[in-house]
């Protein structure tokens, strides 16, 4: 206990003092950036020497890179090159090509916790839905998820593009915030809207709001994008709104849900699909806007990279250790 | 009378939704819509129920001093904290500014991102020590993973680019190949498998034959 307590208190006056004495913003020039690329490449190859020499490194090593893969690239400076998948371009398109004034039901399915891959989605959607003068409409299957939109809605209008417009809530957006029933409040919304959400966030009724004035069902929204991290979510609007009720849909997954979602993009039931923080980073060089996808990519590379390295060397001790098993027999 | 009714009402229910499905005309559409309202409204009470037993159940911790009662007090004190700070804004109270504001975006978001970064490294670690080349199927599995994991990220392209691979055998164009052909073709065989799982749990559900999920023996 007073190990771990040491140990805990020596890591937090380590950052503090990082954090009060490091001038701010810290960026390596490309020169270090190589270095420490470099450095992190020999370090790998020693460790492979060394599996080689059949002295294996412990999970706490694994850690250790890991941790270094991922903070170490936000002070990098490298470019990557990011391609824009079919997919992805599927979703572009569909928002592209519709007519001013098209309405956006945009369905917020995760919490915090899935934040990191999918609040740049969000943030890049809104964006590119209010540059175009489309009308959004949010709403929430996960309790959180509402709040996550009006972050996401606080980054898109504050874009320069976005400010000149002086937007307003109600008539170019408005949020009906969360409702509870899972697959049920989207079967019911297939025939009212008002039925499942009475009231926006701020209480103003369904109504009284001049956005939703026609809207009552599926069939006034235009295109239609979810957000989503498990269950309910992606799999539970394909199968009830978009193929009961016709609703034109793409999504934003998770990278691990992502996989999942193929079969529908195959079929032509999702109209295109972001997937994870590649997909993201993807959007956001189709909108021509670098936001925080890109730049989370550079640690998503490294990471990336030290894992499919960690597995090589693993199976290096694994052969090493077959080969030394054969030979005593 | 107590396994009767909730099985009736299972029964009745089920078999109003399935009907419904296919005859979208009064007055199967109008007990669809009852039915989906009653749900929303038990999901509501529901989730009022969850967070009195969280208290209940922490409460009873710190009572009778179980081990790491500490976070009971800490889970009972951030609860009421949150709660008391949220109601003080009324509907507002997710408004840009508020005290809930800032509570959900400097210590839940934080905090929830945290638990869940967590997770790169027990995946690092836990790759490094099973996934191995023990047999065609697995080293199948690790060729798979290797490619959607390099081509999910740019600097796999800038690699290929690099070591001069043709355009069509990029690591990006061989994971999408992979997601849309293989995956593609094994996501569906499992979800057939699902509906037919489904299916049949449904039906031995609806018609009384399977009641595991009133409990008891």
């Amino acid at each position: 206990m007073n190990r771990d307590f040491i140990i805990y208190s020596v890591t937090l006056a380590i950052i503090l003092i990082l954090y009060f004495l490091v001038p701010k913003p810290i960026n390596f020039s490309p020169t270090v950036s190589s270095l420490i690329i470099a450095l992190i490449g020999l370090a790998l190859l020693y460790i492979l020497f060394r599996t080689i020499m059949r002295q294996y490194v412990g999970r706490r090593v694994v850690f250790l890179f890991v941790g270094i893969a991922v903070v170490l690239p936000f002070f990098m400076n490298v470019k990557q090159p990011i391609r824009v998948s079919p997919e992805v371009q599927t979703v572009y398109d569909w928002v592209a090509q519709l007519e001013r004034g098209s309405k956006i039901l945009v369905s917020f399915d995760y919490d915090p916790a899935s934040a990191p891959e999918l609040q740049p989605m969000a943030e890049s959607f809104f964006r590119l839905c209010l540059e175009r003068d489309l009308k959004i409409i949010i709403m929430g299957l996960w309790p959180q998820g509402p709040q996550q939109a009006e972050l996401a809605l606080q980054i898109a209008l504050q874009d320069p593009s976005v400010v000149a417009k002086n937007l307003r809530r109600h008539v170019d957006y408005v949020n009906l915030g969360f409702q509870t029933g899972n697959e049920f409040v989207i079967q019911r919304m297939g025939t009212s809207f008002k039925s499942m959400f009475t009231r926006d966030v701020s209480g103003i009724p369904y109504d009284s709001i001049p956005l939703l004035k026609d809207v009552s069902n599926f069939s006034n929204i235009d295109y239609s994008f979810n957000l989503s991290a498990g269950y309910p979510g992606t799999v539970e609007w394909v199968q009830v709104a978009v193929d009961r009720y016709g609703l034109k849909m793409g999504a934003g997954n998770t990278g691990v849900q992502a996989t999942g979602m193929y079969p529908y993009l195959r079929s032509g039931q999702l109209k295109g699909l972001l997937g994870g923080l590649s997909g993201a980073a993807e959007f956001e060089k189709a909108t021509n806007k670098v936001g925080t996808a890109t730049f989370y990519m550079l640690p998503q590379s490294f990471s990336h990279v030290i894992v499919i390295a960690f597995i090589f060397i693993g199976n290096v001790a694994y052969f090493l250790g077959e080969k030394r098993k054969k030979g005593k027999e | 009378m107590r396994r009767e009714i909730p099985l009736l009402i299972t029964g009745v229910v089920g078999v109003i939704f399935v009907l419904q499905y296919f005859i979208p005309h009064a007055p199967f559409n109008q007990f669809n819509n009852w039915f989906s309202d009653w749900f929303s409204i038990i999901g509501a009470c529901a989730i009022w129920l969850g967070a009195l037993n969280l208290i209940k159940i922490s409460a009873d911790k710190i009572y009778r001093k179980r081990a790491d009662w500490g976070y009971s007090v800490i889970i009972i004190l951030s609860f009421l904290l949150i709660v008391i700070i949220g109601s003080s804004s009324w509907t507002q109270f997710r408004d840009a500014g508020t005290g809930f504001d800032w509570l959900y975006t400097y210590v839940y978001s934080p905090l929830s991102a945290t638990m869940f970064a967590l997770l790169a490294f027990f995946v690092a670690s836990a790759s490094y020590r099973a996934f191995r080349a023990r047999n065609l199927e697995a080293t199948l599995l690790l060729l798979a993973a290797f490619f959607v994991m390099i081509g999910r990220v740019p600097v796999g392209d800038a690699i290929g680019g690099a070591l001069g691979i043709p355009e069509s055998f990029m690591p990006s164009k061989i994971t999408i190949w992979i997601m849309s052909f293989i995956n593609s073709a094994g996501q569906r065989a499992i979800m057939i498998g699902i509906a037919l799982g489904i299916v049949s749990t449904s039906l031995r559900i609806i018609l009384g034959i399977e009641r595991s999920y009133l409990g008891g023996d």
